[in-house]
């Protein structure tokens, strides 16, 4: 595939002494198209998309073959580089706005800070760029927003205003971990068609996390199915899947058409050969 | 056999794993280097303590005039006071002073601070609100200078310094114990005693004190540097042990007359001081990280 | 009840407020029993042993000995009402103007020690925390451990003898040299500030090379204190998602500090500001001994020594009206600074 954004190749990583891989050898290639990762709790998920932004803690070791982002090694990169990156070609949008807010600082600042960081501009500038792009979030009444503080607007709210920020210098590659899954679920789906509009309209790549497999179907161009660090399977359409780990994710998840009357748990079993129980043991 | 009491009281259980408590509690205490070091330092003042009349080079109180006010030497390692006194051995006696007063303010206040602090937790409502406010007031003192005016009032020496330490040591261990037994009196076998009728004096006393008793005990270390600072202030001030006692702050009061030429006699006693409480406090700190993991080193 | 109407916020408050005033209340009641209750002697503890059996009488009866004991309480509660402390037989005068010459050098001490164990104390806790387990870490541990432990007045005498007597880059005992003393005329009783405002600049610098290091030594108990605090709260929010998200924006160490950590963690730096200060003041009483330094804490040891109550329980009185209004104020500072518990 030419245009390639983002190259990842055998990405391992592991948390303090290296016992337990959270990632392990995971390689996918992202274009100008929306991928989704897919999994369980747990299964690292988003420590691949933190470790792609060099987020992860310094207790994390992180190896891998290749990772290149848009013509740069992320590996080779320093701290400084990473951070001139980061909210600039290179953005994540967590799950909880409610966490993700600095919550002594009003909104306006927290937006600006973006263009302050990356725009080259002066503070008037920058809060003038944060209100442009508040307004592109469909925020009303963006100049009472800009002075709230975190814990006065709603999560709905809070979300929008954490993606203006991520958002506001256009970034090549926008990763979006589980963006929906903290907010209430009337406001799910205009939360995500409002990232939708915008990466499409700036044109960047989205790598969107989350444990639901059905709504990143309805949503992504492809979908990586992933299971104890491992990409297990890699779909374009749900029809496709033929990993038992996949199937049970997709049964696990409600459809609206065609709604099943009990949810089925994941019969671990069927997929893991290689686990026998042993006598006593629960899961 | 109807009136045996159906369930194994707390107490039991605990004294029958005591032994092996202890043993495993060690172990993890020899894997903190400091707390392990604060543990011997302690375990080596106690034996100074109980052993003074034989380690010490020399009598406490013995005077030699002719030796007053010398260096450290071979033959006095830290030197001697103004009456020829060797420091080292007053040292040695000294703990015994320190160590009675750290263990009597610890005696009285351990078991007040964790009465009143489970009382209030266990019965809440109107019993604790009063309780809580009481300690607040008594938190919100400043606890050296109400323990001086107390032992000016009541006249200086060792009872009135541990009497006066111990009216304001309390409430920090209040405060503990009260919010232990939150936790403790919802718990099942809690509930499983209310349930088979057990008073509420038998609850409070055989269930949920043990179960409080382990935090009590940290605090009660940590507090330990507190107690051996303040009653060495005491004594500094001359509100402690009489001299000629070797209570270690008396010593360095004597010894400030001197300091300028004759540091030792006021500095050495300084370094008892400070070790002690450091072991205290490193000791303390270790058994919190043993004993609760999830309170990381703050 | 209208309190039933008020907020959580807002009775919090109310609650603290009532908790201040009953703790005031404790503090008078506590000094009356110290002073007048507890002594075999009040009478003898406030005129002398010399006095004679006239003077002796009429202090009795100044004090209403003769009257029930809640009597006595009301009138030392009228008597404190009026700024009426009493004689202090140590120095024949008011111990009301006692107080006014030594609470401004007690005050003058622990404000330079808490601006001191600040300005240290606040950037070691802050680096400890962002090198948490490097030796700037481990040496921030051992600092702040040994400053809880180390006596106070051990400490100063240690500072003399190596500052003043070996090394004599400090100014010795006292608040300046002997042939500068009684040369300002004081104003506001500090004499680092009297002495600026009388255009002395020679006593001025000659009370700073008093007062430093007695200050440096009460210093640095508060800023083992604050170091452990500041460390502990900077790492609680190094794990807050917060951080993560200003990271992900690009923010670097310096900015993540001053302009996301700084500001969530400074109330909780006021508090302890508040805190440590009501301690600097305690600590201030044994350090005061040492370097002969002219305030409250000598002036109520001297007086404990001789039994001079009346001046015993005025300094108890003054120093733990201190301790409580800071601990009061450290307290209600969360319902002024923090944003969070503001109109939302
Ligand atoms: N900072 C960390 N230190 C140690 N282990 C970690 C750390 N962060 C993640 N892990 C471990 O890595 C594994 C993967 O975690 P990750 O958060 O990536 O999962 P996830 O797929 O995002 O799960 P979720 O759906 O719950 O967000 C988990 O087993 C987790 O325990
Ligand atoms: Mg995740």
């Amino acid at each position: 595939m030419e245009n390639q954004i983002l190259e990842v190749s055998d990405l391992n990583v592991a948390f303090g002494r290296g016992s337990v891989r959270a990632v392990d050898g995971v390689s996918f290639t992202l274009g100008a198209d929306k991928v989704g990762i897919v999994g369980e709790s747990g299964s690292g998920k988003s420590t691949v998309g933190r470790a792609i932004m060099g987020l992860l803690p310094p207790s994390a070791h992180v190896t891998a073959r290749r990772l290149h982002f848009d013509g740069l090694d992320l590996l080779d990169q320093t701290e400084r580089q990473m951070q001139s990156l980061r909210g600039n070609r290179l953005s994540l949008i967590m799950q909880d706005p409610r966490y993700s807010l600095n919550p002594v600082l009003p909104i306006g600042r927290q937006v600006a800070e973006t263009a302050l960081l990356h725009g080259n501009m002066s503070r008037k500038d920058a809060t003038q760029a944060a209100a442009a792009m508040l307004e592109r979030v469909q925020i009303r009444d963006v100049a009472r927003v800009m002075r709230a503080y975190p814990h006065q607007i709603s999560g709905g709210m809070g979300q929008r205003v954490m993606i203006a920020a991520m958002l506001l210098s256009a970034p090549r590659l926008v990763i979006a971990d589980e963006p929906t899954s903290a907010l209430d679920v009337s406001v799910r789906g205009e939360v995500l068609s409002l990232l939708d509009e915008l990466v499409t309209s700036n044109g960047s790549s989205l790598l969107l996390i989350s444990h639901d497999i059905r709504m990143v179907a309805s949503f992504c161009d492809r979908i990586l199915v992933m299971y104890k660090g491992r990409i297990v399977e890699n779909l374009t359409r749900l029809e496709e899947a033929r990993h038992p780990y996949t199937r049970s994710l997709i049964a696990a998840m409600p459809d609206a058409r065609h709604p099943v009357h009990r949810l089925r748990v994941p019969d671990r079993e069927s997929f893991e050969p290689s686990h026998t129980p042993l006598a006593g043991e629960t899961l | 056999m109807q009136d045996t009491f159906p369930l194994k009281t707390p107490t039991q259980t605990r004294m029958s794993g005591a032994g092996m408590a202890l043993r495993r509690f060690y172990s993890d205490l020899r894997r903190e280097p400091l707390g392990h070091a604060g543990f011997i330092v302690i375990m080596i003042l106690i034996l100074a303590a109980v052993f003074a009349p034989l380690l010490a080079p020399y009598p406490a109180a013995r005077q030699s005039l002719g030796e007053a006010l010398q260096s450290p030497s071979a033959q006095h390692w830290l030197g001697t006071d103004e009456f020829g006194r060797d420091i080292l051995s007053r040292l040695i006696w000294g703990a015994q002073i320190t160590m009675r007063t750290v263990l009597s303010v610890s005696a009285i206040v351990g078991p007040v601070g964790l009465m009143i602090g489970i009382t209030a937790g266990y019965f809440g409502g109107r019993t604790d609100a009063i309780l809580m406010r009481f300690t607040d007031v008594v938190l919100s003192f400043p606890s050296l200078v109400l323990a001086l005016a107390f032992a000016a009032a009541l006249g200086a020496g060792l009872n009135t310094a541990i009497i006066a330490i111990s009216l304001t040591a309390w409430p920090p261990i209040a405060r503990l114990a009260r919010a232990e037994a939150l936790v403790v009196r919802n718990t099942d076998y809690v509930a499983a005693a209310r349930i088979y009728g057990a008073s509420h004096l038998r609850l409070l006393l055989l269930y949920i004190a043990p179960m409080c008793v382990p935090s009590v005990v940290v605090r009660l270390t940590l507090n330990m540097a507190t107690i051996t600072l303040t009653a060495a202030s005491l004594g500094f001030l001359g509100l402690g042990a009489q001299p000629p006692m070797p209570e270690w702050g008396a010593m360095i009061s004597a010894g400030r007359r001197f300091m300028l030429d004759q540091w030792w006699v006021a500095v050495m006693p300084g370094f008892a001081i400070l070790i002690t409480s450091l072991a205290f406090n490193v000791l303390g700190d270790a058994m919190r990280d043993i004993l609760d993991p999830r309170h990381t080193r703050g | 009840m209208s309190s039933d109407t008020l907020g959580g916020p807002a009775r919090a408050f109310a609650g603290r407020v009532l908790q201040f005033a009953i703790s005031i209340f404790a503090l008078i009641a506590v000094t009356f029993t110290i002073g007048r209750l507890l002594p075999t002697d009040p009478v003898g503890a406030i005129v002398g042993e010399l006095a004679s059996p006239e003077a002796y009488a009429a202090m009795r009866e100044r004090l209403g000995l003769d009257q029930p004991v809640i009597w006595q309480f009301v009138s030392y509660l009228r008597d404190l009402v009026h700024g009426d402390l009493g004689f202090a037989a140590m120095t024949g005068r008011p111990v009301l103007d006692d107080l006014k010459i030594a609470f401004p050098a007690t005050l003058e001490l622990a404000t330079l020690a808490i601006i001191i164990s600040f300005i240290l104390g606040v950037p070691l806790g802050l680096a400890a925390a962002f090198n948490r387990d490097t030796w700037i870490d481990h040496i921030a541990r051992i600092i702040s451990l040994v400053g809880h432990s180390i006596p106070v007045f051990w400490f100063g005498i240690v500072g003399l003898v190596v500052f003043y007597a070996w090394l004599q880059i400090a100014g010795g005992p006292g608040r300046v040299d002997v042939f500068y003393e009684g040369l300002v005329p004081p104003v506001t009783g500090m004499i680092l500030i009297d002495s600026l405002l009388a255009g002395e600049t020679a006593i001025f610098w000659n009370a700073v090379s008093h007062i430093i290091l007695p200050a440096s030594m009460l210093a640095y108990a508060a800023m083992a204190y604050i170091t452990r605090m500041t460390r502990a709260f900077t790492l609680e929010q190094l794990n807050q998602d917060y951080v993560v998200a200003a990271r992900a924006k690009g923010a670097g160490q310096a900015r993540i500090l001053m302009h996301h950590i700084l500001p969530n963690i400074t109330v909780q730096l006021v508090t302890i500001l508040a805190i440590s200060y009501g301690g600097l003041l305690e600590g201030a009483v044994v350090t005061e001994i040492v370097f002969s330094w002219p305030g409250l804490g000598q002036y109520m040891t001297s007086a404990l020594l001789i039994g001079d109550m009346n001046a015993v329980v005025a300094c108890t009185m003054v120093i733990g009206l201190m301790f409580m209004t800071l601990n009061f104020l450290s307290d209600i500072a969360y319902a002024f600074l923090d944003p969070r518990t503001g109109e939302g």
